[in-house]
């Protein structure tokens, strides 16, 4: 894929932690060797479970940690340049994050008019003060928090949980960014207000040509939301494509199981089927598949080597050395509309 | 009562009293639970679902108050019961499962020590017979028995809340009642103890009282679903039917609520506007604002309690829609 179609291209990137005591050498392999990029309006959904890694991806892309190893590109430029405070703002301009916890983000002590107007301040010097109310007014209007006249001089206790998480895509919006790297937005929401703020993201897409990183363990939302899915599993990579061929014809078993454990509501559960595996804590990892010991599939050689990820399709990946040998998942997603 | 009812709440009425008058945050709800049952309770937040979880269990605190009615367990009302009888029942024959399992348990106690200190409070057993149990409840819930000597930080998310559930089950309750246990867990964690509470209330034999703003999650496992909006119950009746066929606008709206991974990607709406403000005192069906289907003698009546097919419904215009749809 030429450099330029990709707003972010990370390759190889790698972050490992020191754990234990100072002296300690063990290291904890929080991302290895992740390679993915995200189109100009585009949205790319990181789907895994809790302890996979993808939080991680969010820092390192998001320049709130270095990589270990490996290069991230935005617009073509090595992030690895990016040292000087105004490239560094300049950067935190075009890349916004929205966090998770839309009740731990804000401060409970100011109306929401103080961090938007210091985020305007800090990003927009091509809105003038006086007109910096105005400006803001203008974005929640577009994140759909109506009246902005009267919003902006809430406090946020005032305001719902759907309604905080808006606030935190307009403070990302201000400064006009071209990716928003949102880390888990709707997973503290409630189910029925879920969908506005995915719908939000998509308008966003559509409008105003801003790329996303929808990080999630909710591989259902991923599928309403995004046009292509990376599928993490401590640490790893292990499938990645457009989502009509990921989340329709799964290839890595893991991705397989994910998609098994979307409850059903139509079906009653049945108790035959056990899965309580997590993902390993990766800690100075021996060669090997890290998903073999909870894989239905796991043979000699998933302990010997570590499956890279390679194309299986056109524009489909996979790393495993058992799927290319299977037929396309025996997908119990049926293709057609309910 | 029915015969073999474990739980029956009738009338049960809460307040939190508020400098500006009384807010009703649960509003008459009436609810069966038979022994060995599962009762899924859905709603959105501000819906009056958890309120209600904690006056069954007798656990709200000032200023919310129950104004009136009962709650049957095993023949007693717990509202008339004084604290200490209370303290007697609790643990032993209903307990309580809190959604945030990390403040639920205590970070500076081993899960053993905590697992003592809850059999010392409410039974006399031996140190011996305790360290027994205790091991025997976490590996219920699938967790080696190691653990008992670990502290919450060291357990996963899934784990913690499995030794939530496997502490509830220590003196092997005829009740376990649930505040979104699996809320803070991703969908595959979810699956899981889902399965294990399932699998586990049918080798024991408790009822639960499941209390969740997923919809989803209560559809394959449930019985008996119950749909609360504004602090009335808006649908009651076997979570099957429910499901294959919505009688309230409320219910069919949260079922339309989250995307399906069966569909196909077509934009979904949720539900449009917010929940009613409880501090207003509203004439017509608390939904009306936000129903699609509303009419205009929908914002002047008050809907009573339908019985149909099978279940009781809150909508005045239960009887067209449910002919309409067959």
């Amino acid at each position: 894929m030429p450099a330029d179609e990709d707003l972010l291209r990370a390759e190889s990137v790698t972050k490992h932690f020191g754990v234990g005591p100072p002296w300690s050498r063990r290291r904890l392999h929080a991302v290895d060797d992740v390679s993915l990029s995200i189109g100009a309006g585009r949205i790319v959904a990181l789907v895994g479970e809790s302890g996979s890694g993808k939080s991680t991806v969010v820092r390192l892309f998001a320049m709130l940690a270095r990589p270990t190893a490996g290069e991230i590109y935005f617009e073509g430029r090595p992030l690895s340049k990016v040292r000087r405070r105004p490239a560094q703002l300049a950067y935190r301009r075009k890349v916004r994050i929205v966090f998770q916890d839309p009740f731990s983000v804000s401060n409970p002590a100011y109306r929401i008019s103080h961090s938007l107007l210091r985020t305007a301040r800090l990003h927009r010097p091509d809105v003038r003060p006086a007109n910096r109310r105005a400006e803001i007014e203008r974005v929640l209007d577009e994140v759909g928090l109506s009246p902005a006249s009267e919003i902006i001089d809430r406090f946020p206790f005032e305001l719902s949980g759907g309604q905080r998480q808006r606030v935190g895509f307009a403070e990302a919006l201000l400064s006009r960014p071209r990716l928003i790297l949102a880390d888990e937005p709707v997973s503290m929401l409630d189910v029925s207000i879920r969908i506005g703020l995915l719908n939000l993201m998509a308008d966003l897409r559509d409008r105003e040509g801003v790329s996303v990183l929808y990080v999630t363990h909710d591989i259902a939302s991923a599928w309403y939301l995004a046009d292509t899915v990376a599928v993490m599993y401590a640490g790893k990579l292990v499938e990645y494509g457009p989502a009509e061929r990921v989340l329709r014809a799964p290839r890595h078993p893991y991705t397989q199981l994910l998609l098994s454990a979307v409850p059903d509501p139509r079906v009653v559960l049945t108790l035959t089927e056990e899965d309580v595996g997590e993902p390993p804590r990766v800690i100075d990892p021996d060669e090997g598949c890290r998903f073999r010991w909870r894989c239905p599939y796991a043979q000699d050689r998933c302990a010997e080597a570590t499956p890279a990820l390679g194309p299986i399709e056109v524009g489909h990946h996979v790393a495993c050395f058992v799927a290319p040998e299977m037929a396309p998942a025996p997908s119990s997603v049926p293709t057609e509309a309910l | 009562m029915a015969e073999d009812a474990v739980l029956s709440v009738r009338n049960l009425t809460v307040d939190y009293l508020t400098e500006s008058g009384a807010v009703r945050a649960v509003d008459a709800v009436d609810l069966e639970l038979h022994a060995g049952g599962f009762l899924g309770i859905v709603g959105e937040s501000g819906s009056g679902k958890s309120t209600l979880l904690f006056a069954i269990a007798q656990l709200l605190n000032p200023p919310a108050e129950i104004v009136s009615g009962e709650v049957h367990f095993n023949g007693r009302d717990l509202v008339t019961l004084g604290e200490s009888q209370l303290r007697h029942l609790r643990w032993r024959e209903f307990s309580v499962v809190m959604q945030s399992a990390m403040n639920a348990l205590n970070p500076v106690r081993s899960l053993g020590a905590q697992m003592r200190d809850a059999c010392e409070e409410h039974g006399k057993i031996s140190a011996q017979e305790i360290r027994k149990r205790s091991s025997e409840v976490l590996r219920m819930v699938g967790i080696d028995p190691v653990h008992l000597r670990s502290y919450p930080h060291q357990l996963s998310g899934g784990m913690r809340q499995r030794a939530m559930i496997a502490m509830a089950l220590l003196f092997e309750p005829q009740l376990v009642i649930m505040d979104e246990p699996t809320s803070s867990l991703d969908v595959v964690a979810q699956r899981s103890l889902m399965i294990q509470i399932k699998r586990l209330q049918e080798r024991l034999g408790f009822a639960v009282v499941f209390v969740t703003h997923d919809m989803s999650l209560v559809g394959g496992v449930g019985d008996e679903l119950a749909v609360m909006y504004g602090g009335k119950i808006v649908e009651l009746g076997p979570t099957q039917r429910i499901f294959s066929k919505p009688l309230h606008p409320y219910t069919a709206g949260l079922l339309e609520a989250f995307p399906s991974i069966q569909a196909v990607r077509r934009r979904l709406t949720g539900i449009p506007g917010s929940p009613p403000d409880l501090r207003l005192r509203i004439a017509g069906c608390r939904f009306a604002d936000r129903c699609p289907d509303a009419g205009n003698e929908c914002t002047r009546v008050d809907p009573p309690e339908e019985q149909i097919d099978g279940r009781l419904v809150r909508c005045i215009r239960v009887a067209e829609r449910a002919s309409r749809a067959g």
